[in-house]
């Protein structure tokens, strides 16, 4: 299942140099299990707002995912689903003004779940920041990593309870 | 609820981002920040110890640099100090740096490891959960070393915070996944499955994820979550939508939750105990009836999480197979979703049939949105709906809808986006083949698809079209006058040339009655077309002009005036100088019978896999194509390749072919340069042999337009002589009422067909058995076709199956009686049902009896029905084959025989004879890539019989070395005796 799409990748690539590597360490490494790959938020521009990775990759790897990444998301429009293949995983996205929710998974796993993880997780932090915007993302960077913490753990949902997450992050703010 | 303003609590960092972010340039960027360095590095030199508040920020000023994609070479220990602290917010950004920047630097991970022991064993729940998340996120080999241990632990405690708990169950799956060998079963493997009871809804998320996992690897130790899950599952689905208040998501209660407890439950197979199986029918069926009531909320988020848990209790439904309620139902709501609004919704729907296709229940239920499908193939948006339609119409595709969904899916192809046509181009090539009723369809289907798709048909897809038209004379002549009339169009692709160039030179003959397609018009026609054609094409043209000379003795002038003019016999390209050259001498100087000899019509190909489907499956990677899927079509393209046996024996391919320098190996010999064969001749030396080695062998003169035919009339040339000698024998046989006894080569007929179902049993002068058969499990259908040669009719007409000694009580074989009259040249068909009981070495026995022209024909066969036809392939990755391995080291579940190769070593032909066998073929399992493993399991009804086998080839000695390991030994040892004799 994992070299699906990993030819087309490679044939259809852009010029990214030597990406036949990635691909590699990017086949090897995961069998058997299903779990979230990474998370990205990134603007339409192509910024990172946040990255969170759950498998091995150097930064030149993470360089060239992010950039992918962003090149497969942001052509789609509206009536398009909320997925797409990617390579031999797939991204399930969604678009909230001008920043795009991605998350990486297998093939095989529940798009509608994820999609849902990823409101869920939106939702949280439109209640955390008071009406979340881009900028929140870029100014409290550290505390939205807590927030992924909080939601997802080593590429699992971890708490799916939005009073929870508030609460806990709620009782972290206060301490010093 | 906090609103949190910018940056607050650190009002340094809120300031240099804010200049970050007024920077007008890169470059204004770049020293903005290595001015921040230059600061930061001085403030850590400094002489002063900075306060934590200080270094808290700096390190997270450091943090935001690397985060903008700037290299950190310093600033670690300051991070690591920050671990220590007793402040939250420090401690936070401290594991923060940690835990993006991790470095494998021994020293600081000794510290770090110190740290995060400190704030597990503190007690305090926070700091604790800051230490597991540091862990689960990094999730080094050093770290699994360190703690792996201890996890476990914090996980089972009973005086563990739920959120620890939660934490604690994650971190440990993180390094369960990358040092499995670290974290070691116990007592409190059982305990993490009672984590599914937990009261507190976030543990039973987290440790489902966990429980998973563990039970992937480890089922038997796990079973017991099967039934906790069902329980739970059935609390969750049957309560009210506001009962989970926390964990209830616009009005589903659940869903995550319910999503994983279905996940976990694809683990296994169906419940055995009747009352938890109920349990979870019945959640099932809720599930189901939900999806029909009313929304609760118009929100998307409400009918995306409901659909959440629709889709993953289908896929539990398509994976337990055998509940045909059920999956009739699943495949309704399916229906109901392929024409919603929600665009997701119908691609989900669209994947999801395509499993369901699969599935024999469900199968018809599936075709009968046939028309949606289509529809949405016209009209979806996104392309990759498209491609859903696409795969499920080739799901759903048989027999009775091939050429529909074939027509559909070929006009698609004209404006099919690129990125998918070359897959779309496979799929309709191996449609087409599989389902073809009549070989005009199938020709036509495939030059439709050059014409539409030319560029990205390749060379697998015409390669087969042409194997197909060698081998089926009765398409011969349509397929000659097909490619005549495409050649007509002014811009023909040139996969169009290939194909046509290859078919008017061996069937050219068959068209060329009509003047309007007479030889020198078919000439003139190809050659218009050479000048604009590759190198490839150009050498492919030149042996059909060679060929035509021998077809035509009329073109020979004109074409002997092509092959002399300078831009042949001086081309620049090696190969096109020396096609001309030679086939120019070989024209003038052979006599006509030597030319007929050496440009004979091609031999049928031996039966083989598609090479399309090979390709497809490559493409698809190893489980795409789903394997049952993979068996069918491997018999379908048998049945297509009928008559394909006849030439089974490759070195009189390889001799018939030595006049056009094409090795049989590559379809048309238009890759390589001219290999003779093993003759150790230079290229330059081409003639000779031809004239050395096929002058004197060719013993008649005679062209012989029917390969059929020509095989009767030349036995000792096929691969069957052994079976003329044998009709003498029968014919000696004193005539007996009593069964014959087998044929003395009874059992070589036997082994023809291990690797393969279909073919031709058995043939002498009179009667002619063709076999055909398909297995799934335990079961197997064999259609045998006795064909009567002769003029004369066949009298008393009686068949019998027999399963002598032992095999009785391992195998069940059903049958009707046939009609006891078969005319002469007609073909009667008989069906076999067979039941595998328990495993066997023995072949059942086939004895025929009929009266031809008043003498009794007697004679016994044993029918090739060995026991790997049983197996279902299983795919299994290195570890897993290699821990099976282990687990079946008893010295009797071990065959091992050491052997001479009998046959070609060749890599492309063991493999297809391994995919043969039935087994699932691994790559990338044995660490010598030369090596070759299978897996499989054989279905009894009985019980199932696990089998690995390895099989070492020594190309240099031409020896194999095969070993096999089952559960049981008796299979070990005949699957050991079956295989030796097919490699």
């Amino acid at each position: 299942m994992f070299y699906r799409g990993l030819k087309l990748a490679l044939n259809s690539n852009r010029s990214h140099g030597d990406n036949f590597d990635i691909v590699k360490g990017f086949a090897q490494s995961c069998y058997q299990f299903n779990w979230i790959r990474f998370i990205l938020i990134q603007n339409r521009a192509g910024k990172t707002r946040l990255a969170k990775w759950y498998m091995q990759f150097d930064d030149d790897e993470k360089q060239k995912l992010i950039e992918e990444v962003h090149a497969v998301v942001t052509v789609r429009d509206a009536k398009h689903t909320n997925f797409v293949e990617f390579r031999n995983f797939k991204i399930i996205y969604r678009r909230y003004a001008g920043l795009y929710f991605c998350i990486c998974v297998d093939v095989t796993d529940n798009n509608l779940a994820y999609l849902e993880g990823i409101h869920n997780f939106v939702e949280v932090l439109n209640e955390y920041f008071h009406n979340v915007c881009e900028l929140d993302l870029v100014f409290n960077f550290y505390k939205v990593y807590t927030v992924v913490d909080e939601m997802f753990l080593a590429g699992e949902i971890r708490e799916t309870s939005q009073t929870k997450v508030l609460k806990q992050l709620l009782m972290l703010q206060s301490l010093e | 609820m906090p609103a949190v303003s910018k940056g607050d609590g650190m009002r340094g960092l809120a300031v240099f981002i804010s200049d970050i972010r007024n920077c007008k340039s890169k470059e204004a960027e770049i020293k903005r920040i290595n001015k921040e360095l230059a600061n930061i590095r001085s403030k850590f030199k400094g002489d002063k110890a900075l306060d934590g508040y200080s270094k808290k920020k700096y390190v997270c000023k450091l943090l935001f640099i690397f985060l903008l994609g700037h290299d950190i070479d310093f600033g670690h220990m300051e991070a690591v100090n920050l671990l220590s602290s007793n402040k939250y917010t420090e401690k936070q950004i401290g594991y923060l740096f940690i835990s993006v920047l991790v470095n494998s630097n021994s020293e600081l991970i000794r510290l770090i490891n110190n740290a995060i022991k400190n704030d597990l064993s503190s007690r305090n729940p926070t700091f604790m959960c800051l230490a597991l998340h540091c862990i689960a996120n990094v999730g080094s080999r050093e770290m699994a070393e360190a703690f792996a241990s201890e996890i476990p632990r914090i996980l089972v405690a009973g005086d563990t915070m739920d959120s620890v708990k939660q934490s604690a169950a994650l971190c440990l799956l993180r390094l369960y996944k990358t040092s499995p060998d670290l974290v070691l079963m116990g007592e409190w493997t059982s305990r993490v499955v009672h984590l599914l009871n937990d009261q507190h809804m976030g543990v039973v998320t987290a440790a489902i994820s966990l429980i998973t996992c563990l039970s992937q690897k480890n089922p038997d130790e796990f079973k017991t979550c099967v039934s906790l899950a069902v329980s739970r599952l059935s609390r969750i689905v049957s309560s009210a939508s506001t009962d989970l208040q926390d964990y209830t998501y616009y009005f589903v209660p659940a869903p995550w939750l319910s999503c994983k407890l279905l996940r976990l439950l694809q683990c296994y197979p169906p419940p055995e105990d009747g009352a938890v199986k109920g349990r979870l029918v019945e959640c099932l069926e809720t599930i189901l009836n939900k999806a029909q009531e009313p929304p609760k909320s118009k929100k998307v988020q409400h009918s995306n999480a409901k659909n959440a848990i629709l889709f993953e209790a289908i896929s539990l439904i398509i994976h337990y197979d055998s509940e045909p309620n059920l999956l009739v139902r699943a495949c309704n709501q399916l229906g109901q979703f392929l024409q919603h609004r929600e665009t997701n919704l119908r691609y989900l729907a669209l994947e999801s049939m395509c499993t369901l296709a699969s599935s024999e229940f469900s199968h018809e239920a599936v075709k009968t949105h046939i028309e949606t499908v289509i529809n949405a193939l016209k009209t979806e948006r996104d392309v990759s709906v498209r491609q859903r339609a696409a795969d499920l119409l080739y799901a759903m595709c048989d027999r009775s809808n091939a050429k529909q969904i074939v027509a559909e899916m070929l006009s698609y192809l004209e404006t099919a986006d690129y990125s998918i046509r070359e897959e779309m181009v496979l799929k309709v090539a191996i449609l087409a083949e599989k389902y073809a009723v009549d070989y005009s369809w199938y020709v036509d289907t495939i030059l439709n698809l050059i014409r539409i798709a030319g560029d990205y048909v390749s060379e697998e897809v015409w390669y087969r079209v042409i194997q197909i038209v060698i081998n089926r004379d009765d398409v011969q002549g349509y397929a000659a006058k097909t490619v005549f009339e495409a050649l007509q169009a002014p811009a023909c692709h040139e996969n169009m040339v290939k194909v046509g160039g290859y078919i008017l030179g061996e069937f050219g003959n068959l068209i060329a009655g009509d003047p309007r397609s007479s030889p020198l018009v078919q000439f003139n026609l190809l050659h218009s077309k050479f000048h604009l054609c590759s190198v490839p094409t150009r050498a492919l043209l030149l042996s059909a002009y060679i060929k035509f000379i021998n077809l035509f003795p009329e073109t020979k002038a004109t074409i002997q005036e092509v092959l002399r003019c300078d831009s042949q016999i001086r081309n620049s390209d090696v190969e096109l100088q020396q096609r001309a050259v030679e086939y120019l001498k070989l024209s003038s100087i052979a006599s006509t019978d030597v030319l007929a000899t050496v440009l004979e019509e091609m031999p049928p190909f031996p039966e083989r896999e598609s090479s399309i489907l090979a390709k497809l499956k490559k493409k698809k990677g190893p489980g795409a194509v789903s394997v049952t899927e993979l068996e069918d079509s491997k018999r379908e393209g048998g049945e297509l390749n009928g008559g394909g046996d006849r030439g089974q024996d490759t070195a009189t391919m390889a001799a018939s072919n030595a006049s056009t320098p094409s090795p049989s190996a590559d379809l048309l010999g238009i890759r390589s340069t001219a290999p003779l064969g093993a003759a150790p001749a230079s290229a330059g030396s081409l003639l000779v042999d031809v004239f050395s080695e096929a002058g004197p062998t060719a013993p008649s003169a005679a062209v012989n337009d029917d390969g059929f035919l020509r095989d009767l009339e030349q036995p000792t040339e096929t691969s069957d002589s052994l079976l003329v000698e044998g009709s003498g024998d029968l014919d000696s046989a004193p005539p007996s009422e009593d069964p014959a006894p087998p044929l003395s080569e009874a059992d070589d007929l036997l082994n023809k067909f291990v690797c393969k179902n279909n073919g031709v049993l058995f043939e002498n002068q009179l009667l002619q058995i063709g076999i055909k058969s398909e297995y799934r499990q335990n079961l197997g259908r064999m259609y045998l076709f006795y064909g009567n040669k002769t003029s004369v009719q066949f009298a008393s007409f009686t068949t019998t199956v027999s399963c002598p000694g032992e095999l009785q009580s391992q195998l069940n074989v059903q049958t009707k009686p046939v009609e006891p009259l078969v005319e002469g040249g007609a073909q009667i068909q008989q069906v076999l049902n067979i039941e595998c009981l328990t495993d066997f070495s023995d072949a059942p026995l086939l004895n025929i009896k009929f009266r031809y022209g008043g003498a009794l024909q007697n004679l016994t066969l044993k029918l090739p029905v060995t026991i790997n036809k049983f197996f279902q392939p299983t795919e299994m990755t290195s570890h897993d084959f290699f821990q099976r391995w282990k687990q079946l080291s008893q010295p009797q579940q071990e065959a091992q025989k050491i052997f001479k190769a009998n046959n070609s070593m060749d890599t492309e032909v063991l493999k297809a004879k391994l995919l043969g066998l039935g087994t699932a073929l691994l790559d990338n399992v044995d660490p010598n890539p030369e090596n070759y493993v299978c897996a499989g399991v054989i279905q009894t009804k009985s019980q199932q019989v696990g089998c690995l086998l390895r099989l070492e080839p020594n190309a240099q000695a031409q020896m194999y070395r095969l070993t096999l390991r089952c559960s049981k030994d008796s299979v070990s040892r005949r699957l050991c005796e079956l295989l030796a004799e097919q490699f």
